[in-house]
């Protein structure tokens, strides 16, 4: 159920495609089953790679032998870390940690359980999977560590004993005068969560196809990728020039949610297809991909101190932010530097001490997730104001409101560097506590209690920061001094009129093609579903840096507005040609005509004189209609001084408000009622918006009480498929009533904001709240996520045991 | 083993080895992509074709044990009678409600809710929960997936019509 | 996930499916496939030979042998769902299967083929326990049964020898009128395999007066397990609430059973769970049986 609740100032009716409910254009295909997935391309000739994991969590690698293996009828190749190592370089890494390599398969030793030792390439996936069993592995066990704890330790075992040490990274911020603010607080208190490791684990798995021609000297990728400089990154390992590695972006990929990054598989399958001269294809099974895909997300742990007077005020936050990035570095540490962008969330905290932590262990590598960091973070802040309420026995809500940020202090600078652009929180809540009925809510909660059950009311108030930047590379790598973090997008108006974008990334469900074909529509004035929007190939098209950080919304839609804007000049300068007017005096009237002093001109002349008639030209104008931008984020491109950054240029706000009962034997919690409050500026498409908002908050209900990556003492992955990593299904995700509400950025084209991790932010926060609320009584909380049910049970028949005991 | 299929009405005959699913002889000796590869264990439902009639998961069947049923995929959701690039009634009903995201779990929610609404025309929204709850969708939060089966089954008894008669 | 190789039968008659077995003592019965296909697939099972057991018309039927009724080890899940004898003579089983794992795997799964795999979570299992079913079992030409209560000896592991194929269940219909079931389960998810299950089927003569309890759990030890409650119970003046009674013998019960745990859930969540569950199970069960009495 949506609830619009309009925008201030009132929704204005100025836009004839956006924000209005249009059909998503990609959907026909999709719902057709003729979507181009990965896995659906089929060449001749194409060997199939499956990948050998070794179950030891640390093992050196003393021998491989394979000749029984290449004996097989249909076995091609099997290729081993030390065969890679010697031919290329090992992946890119953002941080200063040289000794921290990274190749696609394990180099001399193992560092996790499954990790990929050797690929076997064969005729078929199957006898691939045969020969494995015949290929014999020699290894030595190591001592292995698990716990990020431990891993600090001195006498830790070593996950890179090259590195010398387990800390990629340990950064410690000081934002603001916060011993001052400790010590005048009237108040702090201490506490520590947990954020399990869980990731967004799309349905369909990673998958790569690569293609070498010698005579053209050109690798071919496809994959079903989300990743920043994915060509570049492959061209680097395996030495090729830039312009060698054509990755082909009209790939659909079957969600990813940011975790779909495929670097190590594409260096590797690109490497063999190149050495074998055949295309080459390594589609995931699930076993690998929950192993050893490079899919993890954060694990993390939070030690957290609050300052806060006797009327509720929060002065200022210590946060020590400890994050288990598995095996090898990745994207995982920077996880840790996004959340500072937002570090306060929505409140005037006005000091923060902030300490980082990234340590290896010898679990699998983390990669980016949903969020990057924000959602983990999030679930911190917020428990944070939780326990500050129940302090001061001060109402959870009004604690919050209390420490908001109000609307007329926008532009917010936060401590930490980055400026808010917009927001009217209070509104949001108002408009939430109305829909939600919030006094039936609470009296539907008294009469659970009453009829014998547990039951909490939950809230979480957070911010989405978007519109994806990377100023988190250089604050926390001095040596790294990205700055830049561009979007583009082309058009071209054909000899016939028509519409053609094209933009330059894979996409994964977020609706690119509608988003740019609405934005084109709207600025041109033409009927979006006759604009075709298509993706080339990296060779083909322009900068980019892939839908990552909540960003398409304001960056590709900024960057195709930017580009019909260009486009629409020129139509009217040609008009304002033909009518011999000044251009001010030329209205635009979409596709239909342009008129001044009454007389016009129509869309079918201007292409004929843009097309075929460079006399009716102005002076100097070029023929042909095309354009083209490369956009930079708004706000951003500033280095970081003394520790501080802006990061995004928008930030969204989402209030979750949720009734969950369980029975106190049972502990099974169920979601007996939720609303959210969303505000991401102005709404391109809403469909695709609400969606997206659903679908984060059934991924943060999965965080919350299901989904965890969890290992055994002795080092092995105990959920590596479906019938153990608990997904929601459509049982554990109840209706939702989504209010929206539209407070505009003024950094971007159309007021705009981010929505690709809407629901995700918060959902486990406000979930965790409201279990927390329901057990509040018995002196009790749960605090580390996933939140199981038979942890709940155990835990409040130890607390009424105890009690009888006492009592 | 030779075995010969009938998907979407067309016997299609090959020499496969015992051990290929009907997954991957839908997929690779039909050439029909639109049933996709999830978990492959018989968990996430991305796989769901109909049998018979009836939803399972082709990836819990071997080829050989499906000889002699009648296997509809999302290609031929409605049969054989609508032109390509013309949609069911279902299937417009999700792109309607943008009962989907990145596609991949669609097919298979299609076909669980054509099962439902032949044998329930008129289900509740507790009851296509149910219908589809063996199939994982890791986008939507369901939510819309949900709309889009109630739209579609009031569609199909003739009720809520889209104005353009589309 | 591809399995290895493997031949593959489909024999006509149950005699040629025993045959099959003798000869190939690694070869696995296929029925429905459901457990079995993801086992091969992750290659936990690696049979040299696939014998498929679909082929044989009567394993497929439901019939109706006065005292009970008798299903054949081949029907669907789905089809004893929607079966009028099952519902009319099997509450419980009816019940239990609506908790079988989703439509789209009661489609194809079979009675028979999760007897014999012996989930211990499995709902199938549990029912043939609590009402004592007969599997009836043919070796080499020669046919016999176990009482489900012996059947199940382990996870996955039951008496049923490797070269024999069970073919039909045969569930004792009740023998008084006055007939209640209970069944709950528990899962993280609500179609996962249960953490705990209890499954209960009562008969009380006409007076009200419960001649027959019967009372299983399932989900918390390696096999389902019948649990002895020796409680007399009168609903001659309707039903009331359960005596501490009834709650102290089913603890007393659950006592005796080893218990198992895992990441899902400890061992004591599971004996608290399966004793609520039991209790839930009888309740429901007895006030079917007082709303048919009153």
């Amino acid at each position: 159920m949506v609830h619009d609740m309009g925008s201030k100032p009132m929704r204005d009716k100025k836009y004839r495609f956006l924000s209005q409910p249009r059909r998503v254009v990609e959907d026909r295909r999709f719902v057709a089953g003729k979507g181009k997935y990965i896995a659906d391309y089929d060449r001749a000739d194409m060997a199939h790679v499956a990948l050998m994991p070794c179950h030891l969590p640390a093992a050196r690698i003393d021998a491989i032998d394979a000749s029984a293996a290449l004996d097989m009828l249909g076995v091609i190749d099997v290729v081993t870390g030390a065969e890679l190592v010697a031919a290329i370089d090992p992946l890119m890494n953002g941080l200063d940690t040289p000794k921290v390599r990274r190749y696609p398969l394990a180099v001399g030793q193992v560092r996790y359980a499954g990790e990929w030792v050797c690929a076997v390439i064969a005729e078929s996936r199957a006898i691939a999977e045969d020969a494995i069993e015949h290929i014999r592995l020699e290894t030595t066990a190591l001592p292995y560590v698990l716990d990020p704890e431990q891993a600090l330790r001195d006498d830790s075992p070593l996950v890179h004993p090259d590195h010398n040490s387990n800390v990629l990274l340990d950064k410690k911020f000081v934002w603001g005068p916060v011993d001052d603010d400790f010590a005048a607080a009237d108040h702090q208190l201490n506490f520590c969560v947990t954020w399990g490791r869980n990731s967004t684990v799309p349905i369909e798995t990673f998958g790569v196809v690569a293609e070498w021609n010698a005579w053209e000297q050109m690798l071919d990728i496809r994959a079903s990728v989300q990743m920043p400089k994915y060509a570049d990154q492959i061209a680097h390992a395996l030495g090729l020039a830039g312009n060698q590695v054509r990755v082909h972006y009209d790939i659909d990929v079957g969600g990813s949610y940011g975790v779909k990054r495929g670097i190590k598989h594409a260096v590797l399958i690109g490497y063999l297809a190149r050495k074998l001269h055949r295309p080459v294809r390594l589609i995931e099974d699930r076993l690998e991909n929950m192993r050893a895909g490079d899919a993890h997300g954060p694990e993390r742990k939070f030690d957290v101190s609050v300052a806060f007077d006797k009327d509720g005020t929060v002065r200022s936050m210590k946060m020590r932010a400890l994050d288990n990035a598995g095996a090898y570095a990745g994207r995982a540490p920077f996880q840790l530097g996004k959340p500072i962008g937002a570090i306060v969330g929505p409140y005037r905290i006005g000091s923060v001490a902030y300490q980082a932590i990234s340590v290896t262990t010898n679990k699998a590598a983390q990669e980016a997730v949903r969020g990057f960091g924000q959602a983990p973070t999030n679930y911190a802040l917020e428990t944070a104001m939780d326990r500050v309420s129940a302090f001061l026995d001060m109402d959870r809500l009004a604690l919050r409101q209390h420490n908001f940020i109000k609307t007329d202090e926008f532009p917010y600078l936060i401590p930490s560097g980055s400026t808010y652009d917009s927001g009217d929180y209070h509104t949001v809540i108002d408009k939430v506590m109305a829909a939600a009925e919030y006094p039936k809510l609470v009296a539907t909660c008294n009469q659970l209690r009453k009829d014998g059950m547990m039951a909490g009311i939950g809230i979480a108030t957070c911010l989405e920061p978007s519109g994806g930047n990377s100023s988190f590379e250089p604050l926390l790598n001095e040596r790294n001094q990205t700055t830049t973090w561009m979007e583009s997008c082309q058009i071209n108006i054909d000899a016939l009129g028509t519409v053609t974008a094209r933009i330059h990334t894979t996409s994964s469900g977020q609706g690119h093609e509608t988003l740019v074909s609405t934005v084109i529509g709207e600025i041109l004035g033409i009927d979006p579903d006759s604009i075709r929007v298509v993706r080339p190939n990296s060779l083909e098209s322009l900068p980019g840096n892939s839908p990552v950080g909540s960003r398409m919304a304001i960056m590709l839609g900024g960057a195709a507005a930017r580009a019909a804007e260009k486009l629409k000049a020129k139509i009217i300068a040609i008009a304002a040609h033909h009518l011999q007017c000044d251009a001010t005096r030329i209205d635009y009237q979409g596709g239909a005509m342009l008129s001044a002093n009454g007389r016009h001109i129509t869309w079918d002349d201007i292409i004929e004189s843009a097309h075929r008639q460079i006399h009716q030209l102005p002076d100097g104008m070029d023929p042909g209609l095309a354009s083209f931008d490369i956009m930079q984020v708004p706000t951003g491109g500033d280095l970081p001084k003394d520790g501080k950054v802006h990061m995004y240029p928008c930030y969204s706000f989402e209030f979750h408000l949720v009734l969950v009962a369980f029975d106190p034997i049972i502990g099974k919690p169920e979601i007996r009622s939720y609303t959210i409050g969303h505000d991401c500026g102005t709404v391109i498409n809403p469909a695709i918006v609400s969606g997206m908002t659903y679908g984060g908050i059934a991924h943060g209900i999965g965080a919350a009480l299901l989904e965890e990556f969890a290992y055994d003492e002795s080092g092995q992955l105990m959920t590596q498929s479906f019938l153990d990593y608990l997904m929601p299904s459509s049982h554990e995700v109840p209706d939702i009533q989504l209010v929206k509400y539209c407070t505009p950025s003024p950094h971007t084209v159309f007021g705009q904001k981010g929505s690709g991790e809407s629901g995700y932010l918060g959902a486990p926060a406000a979930i965790s709240s409201a279990i927390n609320h329901a057990v509040a009584g018995l002196d009790i909380s749960f605090d580390k996520l996933p939140i199981r049910m038979s942890v709940i049970s155990d835990k409040i028949a130890a607390a009424t045991h105890h009690r009888s005991d006492s009592g | 083993m030779n075995i010969t299929i009938d998907i979407n009405g067309k016997n299609v005959s090959a020499a496969i080895e015992p051990r290929v699913t009907l997954l991957d002889f839908v997929r690779d000796v039909a050439g029909l992509k639109g049933t996709h590869a999830g978990c492959e264990h018989g968990v996430c439902g991305a796989c769901t074709i109909l049998l018979d009639g009836e939803a399972v998961r082709s990836c819990l069947i071997l080829a050989a044990q499906a000889e002699g049923s009648q296997i509809t995929t999302i290609e031929a959701v409605d049969g054989t009678a609508r032109q390509p690039g013309e949609l069911s009634v279902i299937q417009d009903a999700f792109c309607e409600a943008h009962g989907l995201q990145c596609g991949y779990c669609t097919p298979g929610m299609v076909l669980a809710a054509k099962t439902l609404l032949q044998h329930n025309p008129t289900p509740s929204r507790e009851q296509v929960r149910e219908a589809i709850s063996g199939n994982m969708c890791r986008c939507t939060g369901y939510v819309q997936i949900i709309d889009a089966i109630m739209l579609a089954a009031e569609r199909l008894q003739g009720r809520n019509q889209p104005a353009n008669g589309a | 996930m591809k399995s290895a190789s493997f031949d593959y039968v489909r024999p006509d008659t149950l005699d040629a499916v025993c045959s099959c077995l003798a000869s190939h003592p690694d070869a696995r019965i296929i029925a429905g496939g459901q457990s079995l296909v993801p086992m091969l697939a992750m290659r936990l099972a690696r049979p040299s030979l696939v014998v498929d057991i679909a082929h044989i018309d009567e394993l497929s039927a439901i019939r109706d042998d006065d005292d009970a009724l008798v299903i054949g080890a081949m029907v669907r899940q789905a089809t004893a769902l929607s079966d009028p004898l099952v519902a009319t003579h099997l509450p419980l089983l009816a019940k239990a299967l609506t908790h079988v794992g989703h439509p789209s795997t009661r489609a194809r799964g079979t009675v028979g083929g999760s007897l014999v795999h012996a989930d211990p979570s499995a709902e199938i299992p549990l029912v043939a326990v609590t009402l004592g079913a007969s599997l009836r079992i043919r070796d080499a030409n020669e046919d016999f049964e176990f009482n489900a209560e012996e059947f199940f000896i382990g996870p996955m592991l039951t008496m049923i020898p490797p070269t024999a194929c069970l073919f039909e269940i045969c569930f004792r219909k009740p023998t008084s009128a006055n007939v209640g079931t209970g069944f709950h389960e528990i899962a993280a998810r609500r179609s996962d395999y249960a953490l705990a299950a209890a499954a209960a089927h009562i008969e009380a003569d006409d007076a009200g007066i419960v001649q027959d309890l019967r009372l299983a759990i399932g989900g918390i030890s390696d096999f389902p397990q019948r649990l002895p409650v020796d409680v007399n119970i009168d609903l001659s003046a309707g039903k009331t609430n359960l005596g501490s009674n009834l709650t102290t013998a089913i603890d007393a019960a659950l006592d005796s059973i080893d218990v198992v745990e895992d990441m899902h859930a400890s061992a004591s969540y599971r004996r608290r769970v399966a004793a609520e569950l039991a209790r839930r199970a009888v309740d429901d069960a007895l006030s079917e049986i007082a709303q048919d009495l009153s």
